[in-house]
């Protein structure tokens, strides 16, 4: 669980540090090639040489598949920090960190607006804030997003990059896990079309609840996806992990994924689901 | 008997062997110390009651996972009149860390799903210490399935350090069969009461408990992660689990305070161990009166209150 918080800390994965000073040009993680900057851009920020699809932001999500305006909303809903939580930091500080460096209140932004004119609710995880951890405001957000989706009887995408619920606060992340999956399962019996993007990293109890309850799941290649994070079962179990264990590839072999689609084909790929699922007027 | 002590209970431990070899010199020597027994025994009654009413929260947590206390297949001998176990998912294999089966109580017929550890090392091993793999929770909801098909109230039981880390849990979909059990039984048509009687640590404990209840002995813990999965992590030292269990707010009265337990069950003084019997009888009064209580609603009715509980859960601003 959360095994994202080691990884980023050496700054193994993760867009920021590879910029080498001028800006210009980006070192990739997977294959040392070095990328110009305003290509990889223009490329969905996929690595023309290997494929390597980088971590993007939500609004990146946003800008890719919502045709054009969009509405947000439920966008102020924050932390009031329920435990009074403090490690090393306080965890009050740690919000005001990832709303500093995000601009976002949490770690999901939620949408209603246009997918290749079809009306949908969309939700996409940050995962710059706090490792898109789902705590509570993750947690009502999603839910908020399903109930939409349900009264206006609109499909439902759900962008999931996710180290798990969020440690800071205690049994209400946890239980926020029921809750995104009881309002799925109300959504579901009325009929809903529900899609789950699953992108790196999906771990944890986010995978273990809204992110594996698609109808359709999709996965992006190469992503980290699970419910024990590598470092904790390479601990338990005293052994290398297998090569490709817990990417998407994987996951669809072993069948927990129905498509890995790559992020240049993804839009497509949602609006021949919708032409297919959705009747529009 | 094994004397497993915790620091904490170092001085009842050292007073109860006094008292045990004063009434030993009684009896050889002949001499009357009848008094003095009395006194002491007072003395220890005072004793155990201070210092299991101001346990912190570290403590606690090292009382639920106390060697001694009674798992899951303890209370069932216990409690049912019979008890019919099953086994397997149908579809892999028997997971022995998750029982499953129809239990009589009195008068009273309900499907048990509930962790199970081991009492020794080869136990342990056994029962793959509490620890379930995918098919120990598809398991738990083909039982969870019979029982709304035949109208049985469902009773789960939680003791699990959490759900097992391996790469077979994870080939088989250990997030996609916790995930489902969470959506299933968020509309299961029968009342289902969730007990916790030791420990109850992230997914691995809620995959069998979403409910219309929560009762929680006294003595047990219930957190997004262990302790000292938490320190490790965030202090980066798995030694710094008291701070951990202390910020996270883990304990069954926790649980109160964050409007997430229904009821708290006293547990005799010193733990569940210390008198297995009365803690049994103490379960299964709140069990039947539980059942009997969520019974008496009817199922969409039940259906919708759990739902709505779920859905207030959590704490927020909104601007
Ligand atoms: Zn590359």
């Amino acid at each position: 669980m959360v095994d994202w918080f080691r990884r980023t800390k050496k700054g193994l994965l993760g867009t920021e540090k590879k910029v080498i000073p001028d800006g210009l040009w980006i070192k990739c993680p997977n294959c040392s090639e070095y990328l110009y900057k305003r290509e990889l851009d223009r490329n969905y920020w996929i690595c023309t040489q290997c494929q390597y699809h980088f971590r993007i932001s939500s609004d990146e999500y946003i800008k890719m598949l919502i045709d054009a305006e969009y509405e947000e909303f439920n966008r102020k809903i924050q932390s009031n920090d329920p435990l009074k939580f403090k490690d090393s930091k306080r965890y009050s500080d740690r919000l005001k960190n990832a709303k500093a460096k995000t601009g976002k209140y949490d770690a999901v932004v939620t949408v209603e607006g246009d997918l290749s004119k079809h009306r949908i609710v969309l939700c996409v995880m940050e995962f710059k804030f706090i490792g898109g951890s789902m705590g509570s405001v993750v947690g009502e957000k999603i839910s908020r997003a399903i109930d939409r989706a349900r009264e206006k009887k609109l499909p439902l995408i759900i962008v999931s990059s996710s180290g798990g619920a969020r440690m800071q606060e205690g049994v209400l992340s946890l239980m926020q896990m029921a809750k995104t999956s009881a309002k799925l399962s109300q959504f579901h019996e009325e009929g809903g079309l529900y899609i789950s993007i699953l992108t790196d990293p999906t771990t944890g109890g986010t995978t273990a609840s809204f992110a594996m309850l698609g109808d359709i799941i999709i996965a992006e290649p190469g992503a980290l996806i699970g419910f024990a994070g590598p470092r904790v079962i390479k601990q338990t179990i005293g052994k290398d992990l297998p090569e490709g264990f817990q990417r998407s590839e994987f996951l669809m072999d072993k069948g927990f994924v129905d498509i890995i689609c790559g992020r240049s084909e993804l839009k497509r790929l949602v609006t021949r689901l919708l032409d297919f699922f959705i009747e529009n007027d | 008997m094994t004397k497993l002590t915790f620091d904490f209970e170092k001085p009842i431990f050292a007073l109860e062997q006094k008292i045990e070899e004063m009434r030993e010199l009684s009896s050889v020597n002949g001499i009357d110390l009848d008094d003095e027994i009395r006194k002491l025994d007072e003395k220890l009654r005072k004793l155990v009651k201070k210092t299991y009413s101001n346990l912190n929260r570290w403590q606690r947590v090292q009382l639920a996972r106390h060697p001694e206390r009674p798992y899951t297949n303890d209370y069932l001998e216990k409690i049912c009149t019979d008890f019919i176990e099953i086994h397997g998912d149908r579809n892999f294999a028997d997971d022995k860390s998750i029982i499953t089966g129809f239990a009589t109580i009195d008068k009273h017929k309900v499907v048990i799903i509930g962790h199970q550890k081991g009492k020794n090392t080869k136990d342990n091993l056994y029962r793959n210490f509490g620890m379930p793999h995918p098919e120990g929770y598809r398991k738990a909801l083909r039982a969870m399935k019979l029982a709304e098909k035949f109208h049985k109230p469902v009773v789960s039981i939680i003791d699990t350090p959490g759900a097992y880390p391996g790469i077979g849990a994870e080939e088989r979909g250990q997030a996609e069969a916790i995930a489902k059990n969470l959506f299933e039984m968020s509309r299961l048509k029968t009342p289902i009461l969730i007990v916790i009687i030791g420990e109850g640590a992230s997914g691995g404990a809620l995959g069998i408990g979403v409910g219309d209840r929560f009762v929680l002995l006294e003595n047990t813990w219930f957190s997004v992660i262990s302790p000292e999965g938490c320190a490790s992590i965030l202090y980066r030292d798995a030694g710094k689990a008291n701070i951990a269990a202390e910020s996270m707010k883990v304990t069954a009265r926790d649980l109160q305070d964050l409007g997430i337990a229904d009821e708290i069950i006293q547990e005799p003084d010193g733990g569940a161990h210390r008198n297995p019997d009365e803690t049994a009888r103490v379960l299964k009064e709140s069990i039947l009166r539980n059942i009997d209580e969520l019974s008496a609603i009817p199922i969409d009715e039940l259906i919708l209150l759990r739902n709505e509980k779920y859905s207030k859960m959590g704490s927020w601003d909104e601007a």
